[in-house]
Order: C-alpha cells, then sequence, then structure tokens
C-alpha cells in the first residue's frame, strides 16, 4: 500500500491525484502504528494516539491542498502538473 | 484474533486493502480512482475495529470517509471534465516510479522480518478500551498525557481553516 503510495507520487501527473497517493501513503503508516502498538505494546495506547493525530493532520493538510488546488485551477485552469510552470523561476 | 474466522476476515480485508490501492493507482479516471481510494479507506476502518480499537475505526470512517472524501469529490467535479482519461506514461517515469515504490516495499519487508519473531506471539486477549480512558488520556497532563499534542491540534486546525479561506477566498 506504502509503495503503491510512492508509486503514485512519482509518477501521476495530476496534483489531485498526487493528493490521493498521499493519503494512501499515510493511511499505511498509521496501520502501521496501530498494529505494532496492539501487538507488541497492548497496554499502552501510543501508537493509537499517533494514529489519531495523524488523522486530524491528514485532514487538515487534505483541506488546505484541495483550497490551493482549486486556486490554481482559477488562475490557470489547469491541474496539469508539466504545463504549471509559471511560478518557476 | 486466533479464531479461524478473524482470520479468514483478515485475509479479505488486505486482499481489498491491496487490490483497491493498486487499482487507484492505475486506473485512469480520475473519479474511479477517488472511489477505490474511498473503499481502502473502509478496509482500514475494517482492520482497526479488528484488531479491537473501535474508536480509531470510528474515526477514520468519519474524517477520511467521510470528509476528505467529500473534499476530493468536490474538487474533482470542480477541476475536470467528466470521463476525461489521465495521458499514458512515459516509460522513464513510470520505471523511477516503479522502483521508488519496489525500494519502499523492501525497506517496510525487512523492518517487519526482522520484528518478525516477535510479531508471532500470541495476541494477549484480556483487553479493552473504553472511551473513558481514551477521554481522560486525550486531556490529561500526568506522563501518558496528550494534552499538549490536543491543543496544539487544536491551534492547527484554527490555523487550517483561516488559511483555507484566505486562499480559495475570491478577491
Amino acid at each position: 500500500m506504502f509503495g503503491c503510495g510512492v508509486y503514485g507520487f512519482i509518477t501521476r501527473r495530476n496534483m489531485i491525484a498526487i493528493l490521493i497517493s498521499l493519503e494512501l501513503m499515510l493511511n499505511a503508516v498509521d496501520i502501521n502504528f496501530a498494529v505494532f502498538n496492539r501487538f507488541l505494546f497492548p497496554g499502552q495506547m501510543e501508537g493509537m494516539f499517533f494514529s489519531l493525530f495523524a488523522i486530524g493532520l491528514a485532514a487538515a493538510e487534505t483541506a488546505l491542498a484541495i483550497a490551493i488546488v482549486i486556486n490554481v485551477y482559477r488562475a490557470a485552469r489547469n491541474v496539469d502538473i508539466r504545463q504549471l510552470t509559471k511560478m518557476k523561476f | 484474533m486466533e479464531s479461524l474466522g478473524s482470520i479468514i476476515a483478515y485475509f479479505i480485508i488486505a486482499i481489498a486493502i491491496i487490490v483497491f490501492s493498486v487499482l487507484a493507482m492505475t486506473s485512469g479516471k480520475i473519479l474511479r480512482a477517488a472511489t477505490y481510494l474511498l473503499f481502502v479507506l473502509f478496509a482500514t476502518a475494517g482492520i482497526y475495529f479488528q484488531i479491537g480499537y473501535e474508536f480509531l475505526g470510528a474515526v477514520q470512517i468519519a474524517v477520511y470517509a467521510g470528509g476528505i472524501m467529500v473534499l476530493f469529490v468536490f474538487s474533482i467535479l470542480l477541476t475536470h471534465k467528466p470521463g476525461a482519461n489521465a495521458p499514458r506514461l512515459t516509460n522513464h517515469k513510470r520505471w523511477l516510479g516503479l522502483s521508488a515504490a519496489l525500494l519502499g516495499a523492501g525497506v517496510c519487508l525487512y523492518s517487519l522480518l526482522s520484528y518478525g519473531s516477535m510479531m508471532m506471539q500470541k495476541m494477549p486477549d484480556n483487553f479493552s478500551i473504553d472511551i473513558h480512558g481514551i477521554g481522560q488520556a486525550l486531556l490529561s497532563t500526568d506522563k501518558f498525557g496528550y494534552l499538549l499534542p490536543f491543543e496544539a491540534m487544536g491551534i492547527l486546525l484554527l490555523a487550517c481553516i483561516i488559511g483555507g479561506v484566505v486562499i480559495a477566498r475570491k478577491r
């Protein structure tokens, strides 16, 4: 799942698809935190809280990134990152 | 966890996660990719429910499958013509992405297998996390308390709301 996320992050040429692959990677890491917490240290809850805060962080980051994407689309009529070269220097 | 039915359910969930994440990355239409991502998120919540973290599964469904997917679908419909296919990839990019993905998967597998002996032991069964304990831990200030990250998340979400409004506002 993490590998799929990395693959999509590098190969996709669409900003929203890149966001989707970012969500895949975050979810893979969350699963690992929760499962390792459950199997190795079942009395404590650190991994679960880390997953909880990571979910909250992912929500914030996605909302902000989608605001940026919509703004870029409004400015350039496009979300293809090969053609968004106006702000490069 | 040790019974046969839960093991079968675990394998079904795991195979569903793998298949749908591969499909989400390889499908041409962006809306279909978002739908496959929704299935992956639901299966992840299923894993959380299965290992006993009901609160985490509920948060996963509410935040991801409820909020983030609606945001994705809205932004896809705002920025794409329906039914448009993604252009074909060039070979160079595909090999670069595939090698990076295999490298990441290899590192994950190595770290998993090096702890494999610890994972093979039986999971303790007397286990319950209640909502009361979660709430106490989130708002306590002693050693295993999480008040400071909780407040930091609150500030971060507030900043995110203001930033989103400022960025997406019409000028």
